[in-house]
C-alpha cells in the first residue's frame, strides 16, 4: 500500500499548490435548497453550516428525506443551492459545473457504465483529463489492486456481483484522486454480510489512500462504525454534529435518541434534587435518578441506552442513589451472544395502574448465566444515575 | 455437445425411464408449432413460388422447379428501377425518422416541458389516424402548396408516419436508463456533450436501430400513402399492385425472397452482437 499513498501526495502537489491544513477540505456556509412543488416550497435543506477537515471519514446519517442525500448533490454539483456557498479547499464552487469539480462521487446504484468493460469504466475519468495512456493502465492497475480485483479489467460490469461491482465504483472515483469522494448510501444493495465486510474493507481503503470521505447513510450503525464525525440530520437541518461517541451516548436531542440505536425515554416531576442528582418517580414505586442541574418542580426527559440497563427478578437492595422501576417483561429475544428484552413499566396512569413506557434491555449472556427471566414475568430494572442522560430541553 | 457420443459416468446406472406413467399431453407444443406455422406460410408460399417454372402469366399453379428467375431476376428494368426506388425511399426514411424520432423519444423520456402532452397525443394520431386518410391529407397539403409529387415527398411522407414508432420505441428506452448513468459521466470530467457522446448515445443504440428498422420496415411496404404522394415514381409494392391483374411476374417473388433473406441475416447478425455487447 505504501506505493498508493506516495503518489497520491505527489499528485496532489503538483495539481495545486497545497492548501495549509487548516482549510477544510469542503465547507457549507449557510446553504440551502428549496423545491417549488406547485404552489407549495418544499425546503429539502434549511441554511446549513459545515466544515469538513482534509482526510476526514464524515457522514451524513438521517432518515430518508431529511436532505442528506440533496447536501451531497450540493456538494457534488447535482443541485445549485438556493442560498450560500459551497467552498471546496477554500475556492467557491457554488456555481461550478460537475465535471469542473475536484470530488468525485460513489451512487447508490453504482451508475457503472453497462457497455465499457471495467477497465474502460475505471479510466474514464482519467481519459478526460487527457492523462497518457501508460500513466492510465498503471494507475488504473493500482486501483483494481487496491479493490481486489485485479485480472477482472476486461470483464463487463453486468458480469459481476453487486460486492464487485460496489468496488469497481469505488475504484472508478478513487483513480482521480479526488479532494473529496462522496458516497451515497453506496452499501445498501449488498446483504447484510458483505456490507459487513466492505464497512471494514472503506474504513482501511480511506486510511490508504487519506482523501476525505463523506458518507451519506440512514443506517446509524454504518454511521457509528466508520465515522470520525458524524452530522445526524432531521428536516433539512442538522440536529447534531459530533464524533460517533458523543452521537450515541449524548444525543443533543429527542430526534437524535431515537434515531441513533433503541432510546428509552423517560420523563417526570423532579421530587428531589441534591448535589447535582435529580429524581423523579415512575409510577407508583419506580425511581429514575439522574445527574442533572434541575429545581425540584420541573420536567426533566432521560434517555437511557439498553446496554446499561441490569436486569434482576427481584427487587435490588437500595443502597446508593440509583433508578430502579419495576415492570414486566412483554418480549424476549435472544439473539446468541446476547438477548433483547422488552419490558412494559408501570404506571402510566395517575393511579399507578395501566400501561405505563417500554424500556429494552440488552444482556450480555456470558458463561455462567442461566436462563433469564421469561414472558410475562416481574422485573427490576437497575442503572446508575450517569447513564441516565438529560435531553436538553 | 458431445452429449450424444460421451459416455456418462455421472449417471451411471440409470434407471429405465420407461415406466413412467402416462404422459400428459403438452398441448402448449402443438400451438406454439401452429402458430409459428400460420405465421410463416404466406412467406414459405412466396419462397417456393420464385422456383416455380411458370409456362403462361399467372404464377398461381406449381408447375415445377427452376432456377430461371433467380438467374432472371432483373428481366423487368421497371421492377428494378421500382425496387431501387423502394430501397433509397427507405433507406432515407430511416434515417431521418431515426434521427428526428430519437430526439423526440430523448426529449420526451428525459424532459418536462410545455407541449410534451400534445407531443404525445400527435405522435399518437399520427400512429392511429387511418393511412387513407393520411395519404389524402398529404396529397392535398402537396397540392395546396405547389410541391410536385415524387420521390422526396414520398420520403417525406414516410418519414411523418413512421418518426412516432421511433420516438416511442427510444422514449421506452430513455425512461427505463438510470439518470445516474449520466451524473457519473459529469462527475468524472465528462462535458454534456462529451457525456452524450461516450454513455447516453451509445445506450441509446439498441433502441434507435431497433425503431431505424421499424421504419425502414413500414417504408418498403407502404403501399395507400405512397399512392397519393408517388406523382410518377414507382417503388415496389406500387409495381406490385399494377401487374396483379395482368398476372404477377415470378421475379417479384424472388425479390421477395432476397428482401427476406437480407432481413434474417441482419436479425441473426442483430442476435449475435447483442449476445456479445452484453
Amino acid at each position: 500500500m505504501e506505493s498508493m499513498t506516495e503518489p497520491t501526495t505527489a499528485a496532489g502537489a503538483a495539481e495545486a499548490p497545497s492548501p495549509p491544513p487548516d482549510v477544510p477540505a469542503i465547507a457549507l456556509e449557510g446553504v440551502a435548497k428549496t423545491y417549488r412543488s406547485g404552489r407549495e416550497e418544499v425546503h429539502a435543506v434549511s441554511r446549513i453550516d459545515l466544515e469538513i477537515a482534509q482526510g476526514e471519514f464524515f457522514s451524513l446519517l438521517g432518515p430518508s428525506g431529511c436532505g442528506k442525500t440533496t447536501t451531497m448533490r450540493m456538494i457534488a454539483g447535482f443541485e445549485d443551492p438556493t442560498e450560500g456557498t459551497v467552498r471546496l479547499k477554500g475556492a467557491d464552487v457554488t456555481r461550478t459545473a460537475p465535471d469542473r469539480r475536484d470530488v468525485n462521487m460513489v451512487f447508490q446504484s453504482y451508475a457503472l457504465f453497462p457497455h465499457m468493460t471495467v477497465f474502460d469504466n475505471i479510466a474514464f475519468g482519467l481519459r478526460r483529463k487527457g492523462t497518457p495512456s501508460d500513466e492510465i493502465r498503471r494507475r488504473v492497475g493500482e486501483m483494481l489492486e487496491l479493490v481486489e480485483l485485479s485480472g477482472r479489467e476486461r470483464t463487463k460490469p453486468g458480469r459481476m456481483s453487486g460486492g464487485q461491482q460496489q468496488r469497481v465504483a469505488l475504484a472508478r472515483a478513487l483513480v482521480n484522486r479526488p479532494s473529496a469522494l462522496l458516497l451515497d448510501e453506496p452499501l445498501g444493495a449488498l446483504d447484510l454480510k458483505l456490507r459487513q465486510a466492505m464497512q471494514m474493507e472503506l474504513k482501511r481503503i480511506q486510511r490508504d489512500v487519506g482523501i476525505t470521505f463523506v458518507y451519506v447513510t440512514h443506517d446509524q450503525g454504518e454511521a457509528l462504525t466508520m465515522s470520525d464525525r458524524i452530522a445526524v440530520m432531521n428536516k433539512g437541518s442538522v440536529e447534531q454534529l459530533g464524533d460517533p461517541r458523543q452521537i450515541y451516548e449524548r444525543p443533543a436531542s429527542r430526534f437524535v435518541a431515537g434515531f441513533i440505536g433503541t432510546s428509552n425515554l423517560l420523563s417526570g416531576g423532579v421530587t428531589d434534587a441534591s448535589g447535582g442528582l435529580v429524581t423523579f418517580p415512575v409510577g407508583e414505586s419506580g425511581a429514575v435518578c439522574a445527574t442533572a442541574a434541575a429545581a425540584v418542580g420541573d420536567t426533566v426527559e432521560v434517555t437511557v441506552r439498553p446496554e446499561k440497563i441490569a436486569l434482576h427478578t427481584a427487587r435490588p437492595d437500595g443502597a446508593g442513589a440509583r433508578s430502579r422501576v419495576p415492570g414486566t417483561v412483554r418480549e424476549v429475544v435472544y439473539l446468541g451472544a446476547s438477548t433483547h428484552y422488552t419490558v412494559a413499566l408501570e404506571g402510566g396512569g395517575a393511579d399507578g395502574a395501566g400501561a405505563g413506557p417500554e424500556l429494552t434491555v440488552f444482556t450480555q449472556n456470558a458463561a455462567g448465566t442461566g436462563d433469564g427471566p421469561g414472558r410475562g414475568d416481574r422485573v427490576w430494572l437497575e442503572w446508575s444515575p450517569e447513564h441516565s442522560y438529560v435531553l436538553p430541553a | 455437445m458431445t452429449a450424444t457420443s460421451a459416455p456418462a459416468p455421472a449417471a451411471a446406472p440409470a434407471p429405465a425411464p420407461a415406466r413412467r406413467p402416462r404422459r400428459r399431453v403438452d398441448w402448449g407444443k402443438y400451438f406454439t408449432w401452429a402458430v409459428i406455422v400460420w405465421l410463416l406460410s404466406p412467406i414459405a408460399f412466396m419462397i417456393v413460388f420464385s422456383f416455380n417454372d411458370i409456362k403462361g402469366r399467372h404464377n398461381v399453379t406449381w408447375q415445377g422447379f427452376t432456377l430461371h428467375w433467380y438467374a432472371d431476376a432483373l428481366a423487368y428494368p421497371d421492377l428494378t428501377r421500382a425496387l431501387v426506388n423502394s430501397l433509397l425511399i427507405a433507406l432515407l426514411t430511416m434515417v431521418f425518422a431515426g434521427l428526428l424520432g430519437g430526439l423526440l423519444g430523448l426529449a420526451l423520456g428525459r424532459y418536462t416541458f410545455r407541449g410534451q402532452g400534445a407531443t404525445n397525443l400527435v405522435m399518437f394520431s399520427a400512429i392511429s389516424a387511418p393511412e387513407v386518410v393520411m395519404g389524402a391529407g398529404l396529397l392535398s397539403m402537396f397540392l395546396t402548396m405547389n410541391i410536385a409529387t415524387g420521390f422526396w415527398t414520398i420520403v417525406v411522407s414516410h418519414v411523418m408516419f413512421s418518426v412516432s414508432f421511433v420516438a416511442i420505441t427510444v422514449r421506452a428506452r430513455v425512461l427505463a436508463l438510470d439518470p445516474s448513468l449520466e451524473e457519473a459521466a459529469r462527475d468524472l470530467g465528462a462535458s454534456a456533450w462529451t457525456t452524450f457522446r461516450l454513455v447516453t448515445l451509445p445506450m441509446l443504440t439498441p433502441a434507435l436501430m431497433a425503431g431505424g428498422l421499424i421504419a425502414f420496415v413500414l417504408s418498403i411496404d407502404d403501399y395507400i400513402i405512397t399512392t397519393f404522394v408517388s406523382g410518377n415514381t414507382s417503388t415496389f409494392p406500387l409495381w406490385i399492385w399494377g401487374t396483379t391483374r395482368v398476372g404477377t411476374p415470378p421475379q417479384v417473388n424472388v425479390m421477395g425472397t432476397l428482401i427476406f433473406a437480407v432481413g434474417v441475416l441482419l436479425a441473426v447478425v442483430n442476435a449475435v452482437m447483442a449476445r456479445r455487447r452484453a
